[in-house]
């Protein structure tokens, strides 16, 4: 079965319209959906149907930090930009939406696979996964072979032997990684949103569960729309200009 | 296992080799009637913890499945790891080089024969991202020469075990793997000791110790087993092949020692610009490599090994991007049929091409049209050979090129001055020969001017056009501007 993973969605409908479209021309069955729907673009409610719509035909959808921020109120280490959209947000969202945000589970499993939004070993503080030190923490941290997460923006996969050599790649675009049954592994797939790696491009991955293989994807979309839309809400500047460089 | 015994819907029929790391067993697809000879390939898991084996098998099963074409064995299956690791794959119905070692000293032309097809392997092997890290005799096969059309045909070189192996594009299983330069000891690269994984030609710099030992019937470096032992090469020079070897011609020698530079930067830069060198011995430009008849002074060795010292490389390389920045690039001029406007224009556009190149290599082409039957008039009027006179228009034509890529001048460092060379074929086809020409030399772009016009065109069919249509390249069709007609003046 082919499982689209989307994260970081950051109300960005035409980030987020271009990777469902992609996935679906690649053949996705399943979506499981890493968290963050909101926080940072212009549309967050449409971004929330479209997940809710999902969640209701099956897919899988976990909290992120800032759908948490957007029920109850931003935590002390949010930094400002960010807060002052939640806020926004908050507004522009009707109660069935912000109940279904409410209710997302912080992490779920099927088969191999664990999906949370941050990391395995305390997901509810929002660590960072920042490189091997953190990955090793968190898939030790589960008995799931494979872990799907987001927060970082930037697209890794990070892989662990039984005897606890770690390494971590920055996959190419397009290419299916096979993942080895005799480690454990940890994807990112990057920001559907908002990419901060250079290149502005929407970020998804698709993993095949029959054959266990992986493969990141980036897809173009009308990045100067998104960011007029953030500068005509009233969103800090600095936002649009994120979108727009990708960094 | 045992023979009779199916796993997976494979008949194990008879084990043909029992190594240390693994075993081959001759297997048969249960049900199937496609004649595609099977080997499958077990490894030999020492009781406990072996990550060795284990990790190598598991590169090899990740990146087997990513390769395609003759130079590799076609990947039939894997077996998972929890029940039965096992690899299935083509049977390469040939011999290894192994015996040839045990032969070496061996004919010089059989070293040039294997040295041309085991580069053309390799760069096929590059061209997929790969980078193989363990050449040596045993992982290298041959195909059987087979008869097309009642010409001899196949022979080429099989890459085999990329247990060590890695690709640009899927995680380095074993990077972080071991503490200790992985490779085999007596053909790793200078790199390779110093934990470089990614840089491709140190597949060329095993393909230089493969040949020396051919060549004179001795390793340059040895078999060393320690870490030190490993880096003596990155300070002491091998003895020269022809003063063990006096038969051995010198422009072998510039190549053999040109593959075992220490530095990277000064070997062959793609392994189809070797490649092209073992097929026109007469284009190769010898330096002092080629005359070398000691090894460097004890000065020279202490200051070589204190670089050495602390001197890491740094890793940036990797297989696809080097083959990319160094490719062969072919002109084709018909210096003798087009107009000089057309020649200039088709001069500056390979002059652009070499300036925003700067690691390719340009090989100049013209055809001599022959007669399809009978005996050519190979001599003209003036009784002077029709083939000199075409190369030296050709080399006429080169010469601002030649300025432009910077190999005209006396400054001029030797790698420079043998970045262009010149080729006269001789054939009825023009077309055909073209094509032919940029197959066998691995040509990755193809520079060559068209007719603008007309009547002698359409009479004569354009050889650009058929090239263009053809070539398993890139093809730049150079056209000068259409002056406006009469009617419109």
């Amino acid at each position: 079965m082919k499982l689209a993973l989307v994260t970081d969605l950051h109300a960005n409908r035409e980030a987020v319209s271009a990777v469902m479209a992609h996935a679906r021309a690649q053949g996705a069955q399943r979506y499981a959906f890493l968290g963050d729907y909101v926080g940072y673009g212009a549309d967050p409610g449409w971004v929330v149907d479209l997940v809710r719509e999902h969640v209701a035909r099956g897919a899988i959808a976990v909290l992120g930090n800032h759908d948490e921020a957007v029920v109850i109120g931003p935590r002390p280490t949010m930094v400002p930009d960010a807060c002052q959209v939640v806020e926004w947000t908050r507004e522009q969202l009707n109660a069935e939406q912000l109940a279904f945000l409410a209710g997302r589970p912080m992490s779920a499993t099927e088969g191999d696979c664990l999906f949370v939004h941050a990391n395995a070993y305390a997901p509810a503080d929002w660590d960072y996964i920042q490189g091997r030190t953190e990955a090793i923490r968190s898939l030790h941290a589960t008995d799931q072979r494979f872990t799907f997460c987001g927060h970082v923006h930037d697209p890794v996969l990070f892989h662990l032997t039984a005897t606890g050599k770690a390494g971590d790649f920055a996959p190419t675009p397009g290419v299916s990684i096979p993942l080895s049954p005799r480690r454990r592994w940890l994807a990112i797939p990057g920001s559907t949103g908002q990419p901060r790696d250079g290149n502005p491009a929407a970020c998804y991955a698709m993993f095949d569960t029959a054959s266990a293989t992986l493969t990141f994807h980036r897809v173009a979309y009308d990045v100067d729309a998104a960011a007029a839309k953030v500068r005509a809400a009233g969103l800090p500047e600095a936002l649009a200009q994120r979108l727009i460089h990708g960094s | 296992m045992e023979p009779g015994q199916v796993i997976d819907g494979f008949l194990l029929e008879e084990r043909t080799h029992q190594g240390g790391m693994a075993a081959l067993w001759r297997v048969s697809k249960v049900g199937s009637d496609d004649p595609l000879p099977l080997i499958m390939k077990v490894p030999r898991i020492k009781g406990g913890d072996d990550p060795a084996t284990i990790v190598g098998f598991e590169v090899e099963q990740m990146i087997m499945p990513a390769l395609n074409g003759v130079h590799v064995p076609r990947f039939i299956a894997g077996g998972d790891f929890t029940r039965q690791p096992y690899i299935v794959m083509e049977r390469i119905e040939g011999e290894s080089l192994k015996p040839r070692f045990e032969a070496a000293p061996i004919p010089i032309d059989e070293v040039v024969e294997i040295g041309a097809k085991v580069a053309t392997a390799l760069h096929d092997l590059h061209r997929q991202h790969v980078v193989h890290l363990d050449v040596k005799p045993s992982n290298i096969m041959f195909r059987p020469l087979i008869e097309v059309d009642g010409k001899a045909a196949g022979g080429g070189a099989v890459l085999v075990d990329f247990g060590l192996s890695r690709h640009d594009h899927l995680p380095d299983l074993l990077g972080e793997e071991f503490v200790l330069p992985m490779g085999t000891g007596p053909y790793m690269s200078p790199e390779q000791v110093q934990f470089v994984r990614n840089d491709p030609r140190s597949d060329l710099f095993a393909l230089g110790v493969m040949l020396y030992h051919l060549v004179t019937g001795q390793r340059p470096f040895g078999a060393p087993t320690s870490v030190r032992g490993l880096r003596q090469r990155l300070y002491r020079d091998p003895l020269p092949p022809r003063t063990l070897r006096p038969d051995c011609p010198a422009w072998l020698q510039e190549l053999i020692l040109r593959c075992l530079e220490v530095q990277p930067e000064r070997r062959h830069q793609s392994a189809a610009q070797l490649a092209f060198d073992f097929q026109h011995p007469d284009q190769v430009v010898l330096t002092e490599r080629a005359q070398r008849a000691t090894r460097s002074g004890s000065l020279q060795v202490m200051r070589r090994w204190l670089s050495a010292m602390g001197n890491e490389p740094a890793a940036g390389a990797s297989a696809s991007g080097q083959t990319t920045r160094s490719p062969i690039l072919m002109a084709a001029v018909d210096v003798s049929g087009a107009d000089a406007r057309l020649l200039d224009a088709v001069s500056s556009t390979v002059q652009r091409l070499l300036h925003t190149e700067p690691g390719a290599r340009l090989a100049c082409v013209a055809v001599m049209k022959t007669n399809r039957v009978g005996m050519d008039e190979l001599l003209d009027g003036d009784g002077s050979s029709k083939h000199v006179n075409l190369l030296v228009q050709l080399k006429h034509w080169a010469r601002p090129v030649l300025q432009a890529a910077g190999t005209a001048t006396a400054a001029a460092s030797d790698e420079q001055a043998g970045r262009v060379t010149f080729h006269v074929l001789e054939a009825p086809d023009v077309p055909g020969a073209l094509l032919d020409y940029a197959r066998k030399n691995h040509v990755d772009h193809i520079v060559m001017g068209a007719r603008s016009s007309g009547g002698l065109r359409r009479y004569l069919g354009s050889v650009s056009a058929k090239v263009a249509a053809e070539a398993d390249c890139s093809v730049t069709v150079v056209r000068t501007p259409a002056l406006a007609p009469e009617r419109e003046r």
